[in-house]
């Protein structure tokens, strides 16, 4: 009963996304603005349907109506309810069905935000974004149907995957990683709205769009992060990024946004790279559609493939149609829409934001042509390679490394321009934090160049970021008598995007250092133990004290507790890894167990035990540095999060020399980005 | 949804002391094996090396990988055994032969040459003629 | 609107399309076997299950492949906890019995298992007409380049691998290679056809 409302909902949702797009041009063309209430209603309508299609679909989930398709694929009675009610996107028709869902969040937000705006921009981008919605209610009703009625109906369920109940990450990363995803087709919808409305040749429409895309980001980068983290605490082997095709998906237009979000910038001030930030903003929702496909197709061997069917023939030719309609639109008006600005001079910031650019483009090229090389290889030459972690750290990672040296030397530049000695005299002083952190590197025991390079990066890096808030900071005192937290705060509230920028910057530093610590200075150890044996690792000591067992409704759990040992011998904590054994699964999921602090992670798995509790063996790793990384993805976000509260007049006219410069200071000057 | 086997382990682990304590007695024989593990596809993950992989099967072809390093074979030596086994899919890294050297050029040509443009770019819009129409 | 322009740019979207659809045509966790059409490669392992008469070999004994030449072996890796093997357990041990008078080999490698869980499954599953051998440290079987189970190889009367094959083997594929690889007996007795499946 309720699966037939919940697919008769999607299916009138498909009319009527397919109506609002098709009546977009006819009233745009025929000047009857009022038909335009159609298009914006459709949108509205579309976000009530799938709403009540998705409602429908938790309460089907949660009252165990395995009469529904996918609560008979996914749904088990003895599943705790926090883990049922986020199944919804455990598998692969819940996902489409929120993403879906997602979409129409984001189409009736915009509609809803800027439907008063004149011009075709607006009902443009709504049009793009029905066609969008359309595609996905098409497979919603079709191959991805999750209401098909069952029949007989089971009585129970096999529950989610064993994987997707371990960790609570489990309710965070999907959520996040759609908001992020989804959220970037409204930038591209503002694209194409502006070129089909004949606002592209105009840097208009980009304040609009910018925002989205920044706040697409930011969730973005969040559900990565996130993700890592997951990955980290569930899969047992220590690491938090592998290189898999779908990981590498979700990287790929999370870097070209980044750039979108620093060529925009330039095409503000100087009205210049207007084709190319289009571009971009077009390839990051492009990027999205083939993440999705690649995770749903089946073409490419991943740990997280979603099971295959005839969906990847749909997202196959949605790509198509994408990739067809985008290039002939932007390349058909490429003339119209190419700038002639013209830079102050070579020692600028805008300099500094093309090698970002360029570094961005060239390790998402690099990723992306690496995770598709096993199928161009099989393709060309009839063989099948893999391309993993040693081609990646090997190729793209140096250009990433120069991208943390860049983000040191963008905010000490200035826009505009500068001489090359006083650009000397700007980039010196963070070089004070590259030599500390160099020292720090290999009084560590760094001896590769590589990893001391790195650290002497980020720390130029962050030296840089930290001065710009500290000179104005500084002005603001000197000049108001304000304390430092009060500077502080006016600041970044004069100017949000900036200063935004900058915690981000800060964030990805901590990211990057996380990273670097946790790759160079891990250490591990695997041991058999009895009760009361003890092993240590990098002067980090744990002690067996049990194993043990315990039955839960859905799984068994046997679990080895050990005992933290501080430096005298005393007990300073627990740890305790477990193995699950869910009842649907013949193989059980390791769950290690991690205790994290300042300096790192001591990361425990249960590797093997003893059925009479004799034994355990576990493997223990110490992992510098690792919670850091977590919380630069916080601080990224943070720093997002202001950045998208930035309001004052935006200049397009070049300014020069208002910020870091010696004379005029910095924080007096009315609100410029 | 298809899930990493390697995260897995067969009832079997229940089994005392099938597992040895890593003596480590040779660290450097250690480090040696896990570089070329690093380098070798576990075949039952995906997309894991045999280092990183807590799999059964990972775990004993890094032995195989210690054994022959102790007698005397070369990373190449050893690396050529795994693909005669379970052909170039097996490398972790593809090698740099025929097509696989279009591969490796790309992201170096990507850097070379955008910098090169950058340079351009930045040459062609700084001078006063450009301020002029350009194409 | 440059349509000279949006053409070529169109084009630029074609090999992309036309390489994604190839890879519908690919399965990417099959992985060709380099071995077929090489010399298997030699072992010499022991038995832990004896199977059944006529084919029976006593536990504790050594096989090696070395001594099989001249009849075609047929050699299956399995395990107790694989699911899939329990499908192809019948068709083996059926056909096996079945060419018990020709140069045929059957032999079972036990993968990453105790012997005694496999002989617990032996015995669950009505017992196994041919002899199991353990494999300690899956040496074989990285040496045959396995990387999952069932796998199956045929190896010709001179000690070349005939066929790899992945996942549960059917009776009709046994018997094809089989008969495809014994020696032609002169006047001699050809194998009792089942109905074709």
């Amino acid at each position: 009963m309720i699966g037939l409302l919940a697919h008769n909902a999607l299916l009138v949702s498909l009319i009527a996304v397919a109506f609002g797009a098709l009546i977009t041009p006819v009233a745009v063309r025929s000047g009857r603005r009022e038909w335009l209430q159609l298009t914006y209603g459709s949108v509205y309508a579309n976000f009530l349907l799938v709403s009540i299609a998705t409602a429908a679909m938790i309460v089907a989930l949660v009252t165990h109506d395995f009469s529904v398709s996918y609560v008979a694929a996914v749904g088990s009675r003895s599943t705790p309810l926090l883990f049922t009610v986020i199944s919804l996107w455990g598998a692969l028709e819940g996902s489409i069905l929120f993403w879906a869902w997602v979409l129409a969040l984001y189409a009736a937000a915009v509609v809803y935000l800027h439907h008063r705006r004149p011009g075709n921009l607006v009902p443009y981008a709504a049009m793009t974004l029905l066609f969008v919605a359309a595609f996905f209610a098409v497979l919603l009703v079709g191959p991805a149907d999750p209401f098909r009625p069952v029949s007989p109906v089971p009585l129970d369920g096999p529950g989610p995957n064993t994987l997707l109940q371990n960790h609570i990450l489990m309710a965070v990363h999907p959520p996040l990683l759609y908001l992020g995803y989804v959220g970037m087709s409204v930038p591209f919808a503002f694209a194409i709205g502006a070129i089909l409305g004949d606002e592209a040749p105009s840097n208009e429409w980009t304040r609009l769009s910018r925002r989205w895309m920044l706040a697409s980001w930011g969730f973005l980068g969040a559900a990565i992060i996130a993700g890592m983290w997951w990955s980290y605490e569930v899969l047992g082997w220590g690491g938090y990024w592998a290189w898999d095709p779908v990981e590498n998906a979700s990287f790929l237009p999370w870097l070209t946004a980044t750039a979108y979000l620093h060529s925009v910038m330039v095409q503000e001030r100087r009205d210049m790279l207007r084709l190319w930030t289009l571009n971009l903003c077009v390839a990051t929702f492009v990027l999205t559609i083939l993440g999705t496909f690649l995770t749903r197709s089946g073409i490419l061997s991943s740990v997280h493939a979603f099971t295959t069917g005839a969906i990847g023939y749909y997202f196959l030719a949605f790509i198509a149609i994408v990739l067809v309609v985008t290039l002939v639109l932007v390349a058909g008006n490429s003339e119209r829409v190419r700038t002639k600005g013209s830079l102050g001079g070579a020692a600028s910031r805008e300099t500094v934001f093309l090698l970002n650019n360029l570094f961005l483009t060239a390790v998402m090229l690099t990723v992306l042509v690496g995770t598709l090389y096993p199928l161009i290889a099989e393709a060309m030459r009839g063989v099948k390679v893999s391309v993993g972690e040693p081609f990646f750290n090997r190729m793209a990672v140096p250009a990433m490394v120069a991208l943390i040296f860049l983000m040191g030397v963008g905010p000490a530049l200035p826009w505009g321009s500068c001489t090359w000695a006083e650009a000397r005299r700007r980039l010196f002083p963070p070089a004070i934090g590259a030599a500390i952190l160099g020292a720090i590197a290999v009084l560590s025991g760094a001896r590769t160049i590589s990893v001391i390079l790195a650290f002497a990066l980020v720390g130029y890096a962050a030296t840089g970021n930290l001065r710009e808030y500290w000179i104005g900071m500084r002005a603001r005192r000197r000049a108001h008598g304000e304390s430092w937290v009060t500077a502080l705060v006016r600041l970044t509230g004069g100017n949000r995007r900036r200063y935004g920028g900058y915690v981000a910057h800060i964030g990805v530093l901590f990211v990057a250092l996380g990273v670097t610590a946790s790759s160079a200075f891990r250490s591990e150890r695997e041991a058999t133990l009895v009760p009361g044996g003890s092993l240590t690792v990098a002067g980090q000591t744990v002690r067996l004290k049990s194993v043990w067992g315990r039955e839960e409704p859905q799984r068994s759990v046997i679990g080895a507790t050990l005992d933290v040992l501080g430096k005298d011998g005393a007990v300073i904590g627990t740890i305790a890894p477990r193995m699950n054994y869910y009842r649907v699964s013949d193989q059980p999921v390791p769950t290690p167990d991690v205790r994290s602090g300042l300096r790192g992670d001591l990361y425990v798995n249960l590797m093997a035990f003893d059925a009479n509790g004799a034994n355990a063996t576990v493997k223990v790793i110490v992992e510098p540095l690792v919670p850091w990384i977590w919380f630069g993805g916080f601080v990224i976000v943070a720093g997002a999060v202001i950045g998208l509260f930035h309001r004052g007049p935006r200049g397009t006219a070049p300014e020069l020399a208002t910020e870091s410069a010696p004379a005029p200071d910095p924080a007096l000057a009315p609100a410029a980005p | 949804m298809v899930v990493a086997l390697c995260t897995a382990w067969p009832a079997r682990a229940q089994v005392a002391g099938t597992r040895p304590a890593s003596t480590a007695a040779d660290s450097a024989l250690e480090a040696r094996t896990a570089a070329i593990a690093a380098t070798l596809r576990c075949p039952v993950c995906q997309g894991e090396s045999i280092q990183d992989s807590p799999a059964e099967l990972a775990q004993q072809m890094r032995a195989v990988v210690r054994d022959r390093l102790r007698a005397g074979e070369t990373p190449d030596e050893i690396k050529a055994y795994f693909v005669s086994k379970y052909g170039e899919w097996i490398l972790l890294e593809p090698r740099m032969t025929g097509l696989n050297i279009l591969l490796y050029v790309l992201p170096v040509a990507l850097i070379v040459g955008g910098l090169a443009l950058v340079a351009v770019l930045v040459r062609r819009w700084t001078t006063p003629t450009a301020n002029t129409d350009e194409s | 609107m440059n349509w000279r322009r949006a053409t070529i740019a169109m084009l630029a979207a074609v090999p992309l399309i036309a390489l994604f659809a190839f890879g519908f045509t690919r399965n990417p966790s099959e992985i060709p076997s380099p071995l077929p059409g090489r010399d298997a490669p030699a072992w010499a392992l022991t038995v832990f299950a004896p199977g059944e008469p006529p084919l029976a070999r006593p536990v504790g004994d050594t096989l090696r492949l070395h001594d099989l030449l001249g009849k075609v072996v047929v050699l299956n890796f399995w395990a107790s906890w694989c699911l899939a093997c329990r499908d192809e357990h019948v068709p083996l041990s059926e056909t096996a019995r079945q060419y018990a008078d020709r140069p045929a080999q059957f032999i079972g490698v036990l993968y990453n298992d105790r012997p005694a869980a496999g002989t617990r499954w032996i015995a669950d599953m009505g017992g196994q007409s041919y002899p199991s051998v353990v494999d300690p440290g899956a040496r074989t079987a990285i040496d045959y380049g396995l990387y999952g189970v069932p796998e199956t190889f045929i190896v010709d009367t001179k000690g070349r691998i005939a066929y790899k094959h992945l996942g549960p083997i059917s009776e009709r594929v046994l018997r094809q290679w089989i008969d495809s690889l014994l020696p032609r007996a002169a006047g001699g007795d050809t194998p009792r056809r089942d109905s074709v499946r």
